[in-house]
């Protein structure tokens, strides 16, 4: 029996083809906001339109990558993984396309939006109440479909959960828990809400979800990812057992507590953001736990990275993860925070996270299913092609950052032989336009890549299924 | 994966049993809120109000206000909410996305003090729903940057920023220019962050409407960031925060 006629892959296909349609989309939106920092006369084209300035765009820019794009990838692969590893259709197929639609019209609505301005002004919470009570019904039908999927599972067959499952359903808890709460708004118009919170209370739950957002959408789900597809791919079992338990509990309890490491030298209270960065430093060793885990799954086997791509974007990943992870809780360091607060060191190590990690994995997991469920292999060429260009794009981005952002905070806390303050703010704004010209050039190939994942994917696709009419047409 | 003694492990268990995982999971990731969260909104030194003053008297950050209108409030008499027009003004503030470029919070840095201000304090952002504390400067804070240019200024800034400040990265906000305040939806924004907390009196928000009337938007984000950072009067010999 074919993969296809056991499980419910029909859904996982839709997602998979969306998600790297909305990596095009949302890339190319950065390349443009990260071009109106260099180029500002990109904020009105000569018109007096406010659609397409930074303001409005940049969350729309976060929006699409993260949940459109990362969404879309964390469905497909968690919908595939669930069925596989407990060797069972989906408890309902009827509520995954439920999901699917939902989602969907999720991000319509935010494309719609947040252009027209209409936003909470809360990071990666801007959608406005009706979206977010729509993406909350969404997300629940996801759960709830993912942990019946494993609770109606064969126990003589599958007697435990695997692990990506876990990860998978960490996730799931916590963003429900944290866009519930930190979302809670009195609505007064249609699109207009005002959070309960105020001032520092509102800081904090924003930033526990800011940084949960990418402790568990971006990191747990991702690991779930990784937890599968790098196995399977190196067709090795995971290096310890032992280790990934040790990590998912660790990652659980610890994440959560780093949201206030934004807020250091604030009006938070300082035990506060103290306690948020100690844990932060912490957080290396589940992290590096994690990674190394990962990687030395490959042991014995490192020869395949010669000629396997899908593995190289995974084993590509897993380097990012560890580096952005060891980078991590050095920014959260109170004498480092100070200097890298406010500048673009920060977005330099969200990108490095999310170009390197995220995107690379899901990358490698994409084309991983592609695989499987059509039973083809995709072109090797445009894989080596998306390969190096996402890489190079990736390394220029962050390293741009690196150096603005660094050179940002060192600007702005010199002073002269005189004693004063030795730059205007203007002269270090002045001082960034080569580097938001380098990033915008990295952000170029990024999309490149992406273009070239989601023509690799189509072509692959639509071979497929011709040579599979034409089998068909043979034995009728 | 059993024991040496043939007991099952607690993480045996859970792994059997999907609905226990989950709850487990749920116990794991709710510490950390309780720890670090609620105490923020049970422990009334997060938002001090008062502080003591040189000579020893305690003295109020919030404006004291008795029957007195919004607009009796002089700068340096303590925090208050928005005015209608202000509170127009911020709402355009959050719609432009301003939060992701300027940030609202000074912190304890002497090159900061320098170049923006005393640093801010907890109670001056406590009628802000949502707070506006920003996580980045690709432009310069602007917790304090009330009074510190002109409202003409402000204009010619924002319709175009880069003829006062050539290197300036900021879009052109011409627009604000034609378009109008609607008194009646001020109105009804009032009433909502009355509902979270903000004491508005029934007057303030009765003569909202006709406060806004005929002002453009470029009025109400001129008036807003007029507003900010001048609420307190900072004192020296004063400790306002440990």
């Amino acid at each position: 029996m074919s993969l296809i006629e056991r499980y419910d892959l029909k859904v996982v296909r839709y997602f998979i083809v969306m998600a790297s349609i909305y990596l095009v989309i949302g890339t190319s939106i950065g390349v443009y906001i990260a071009s109106e920092l260099a180029w500002p006369f990109l904020n009105d084209l000569g018109t007096d339109l406010p659609y397409f300035q930074f303001g409005r765009l940049r969350p729309l820019h976060t929006n699409t990558v993260i949940f459109a794009f990362g969404g879309s990838a964390l469905m497909a692969s968690a919908f595939y993984i669930v069925q596989r590893t407990n060797q069972t259709k989906l408890w309902s197929n009827k509520m995954a396309w439920f999901t699917f639609w939902s989602w969907n019209l999720v991000i319509l609505l935010a494309v719609i939006t947040l252009p027209l301005g209409l936003t909470q002004s809360k990071e990666y919470a801007e959608l406005e109440w009706p979206i977010d009570i729509l993406l909350t019904v969404s997300w629940a039908s996801y759960m709830y479909n993912f942990i019946m999927t494993i609770h109606i599972r064969d126990r003589n067959k599958v007697p435990h959960v695997y692990v990506a499952n876990c990860f998978f359903m960490g996730m799931m808890v916590m963003i429900t828990y944290l866009h519930v709460v930190n979302n809670l708004s009195i609505p007064v118009e249609w699109f207009k809400s005002y959070s309960i919170y105020s001032g520092v209370q509102d800081a904090m739950i924003q930033w526990w979800w800011g940084h949960n957002a990418v402790g568990f959408f971006l990191t747990a789900g991702f690991l779930g990812m990784m937890y599968y597809f790098v196995p399977k791919q190196a067709q090795r079992p995971v290096y310890s057992y032992r280790l990934s338990v040790i990590h998912f509990w660790s990652l659980m309890f610890g994440y959560v507590w780093l949201g206030a490491h934004h807020l250091q030298y604030t009006a938070l209270p300082d035990w506060a953001g103290s306690l948020g960065a100690t844990i932060s430093l912490a957080m290396i060793i589940p992290s590096w736990g994690g990674a190394i885990n990962g990687v030395l799954t490959l042991s014995g086997a490192w020869e395949r990275l010669r000629e396997d791509y899908i593995l190289r974007f995974l084993i590509m990943s897993l380097a990012f993860y560890a580096m952005t992870t060891f980078e991590g809780p050095v920014m959260a360091a109170k004498t480092v925070n100070a200097l890298s607060h406010y500048t673009d060191w920060t977005i330099g190590h969200v990108h490095s996270g999310a170009l390197g990690w995220n995107i690379m994995v899901a990358s490698g997991a994409l084309y991983h299913m592609i695989e499987k469920i059509f039973n083809v292999r995709l072109s090797q060429k445009l894989l080596a092609v998306h390969f190096w260009v996402h890489t190079i794009g990736t390394v220029t981005y962050i390293v741009a950052m690196w150096v603005s952002g660094i050179m940002q905070g060192l600007m702005w806390r010199a002073y002269d032989e005189y004693g004063t303050l030795a730059y205007t703010f203007a002269e270090s704004v002045s001082a960034m336009h080569p580097y938001y010209v380098m990033r915008a050039a990295g952000g170029v190939l990024v999309v490149l890549g992406a273009i070239t994942m989601l023509i690799n994917i189509i072509i692959t696709i639509r071979k497929a299924s011709q040579e599979q009419t034409s089998a068909q047409a043979a034995t009728a | 994966m059993a024991n040496q003694n043939g007991k099952e492990s607690l993480q045996t268990k859970l792994e059997k049993n999907v609905f226990a995982m989950y709850l487990f999971m749920a116990m794991a990731v709710s510490l950390a809120g309780i720890v670090e969260i609620v105490p923020l909104f049970t422990n009334p030194d997060t938002v001090k109000d008062e502080v003591v003053m040189a000579d020893g008297s305690t003295k109020s950050l919030l404006w004291q206000r008795g029957d007195k209108k919004l607009s009796d409030w002089k700068p340096g008499d303590g925090v208050r909410p928005n005015t209608a027009l202000e509170l127009a003004g911020r709402d355009i503030y959050q719609r432009e996305g301003c939060y992701l470029c300027h940030s609202q919070m000074i912190r304890p840095f002497r090159d900061e003090k320098e170049r923006y201000g005393h640093f801010s304090l907890a109670i001056e952002s406590v009628y802000d729903h949502p707070f506006q504390w920003g996580s980045k400067r690709t432009g310069p804070d602007l917790a304090r940057v009330g009074g510190k240019y002109s409202d003409e200024w402000h204009i010619l800034h924002m319709r175009h920023p880069q003829a006062l400040v050539p290197e300036s990265v900021m879009p052109k906000y011409r627009f604000l220019d034609k378009a109008y305040v609607d008194g009646e939806s001020i109105q009804a924004h009032m009433e909502g962050l009355r509902k979270v907390g903000v004491p508005y009196t029934d007057g303030d928000i009765a003569e909202a409407a006709g406060l806004v009337k005929g002002k453009t938007e470029m009025n109400a984000m001129v008036a807003y960031l007029q507003s900010l950072g001048n609420m307190i009067k900072f004192e020296d010999g004063v400790v306002y925060r440990e």
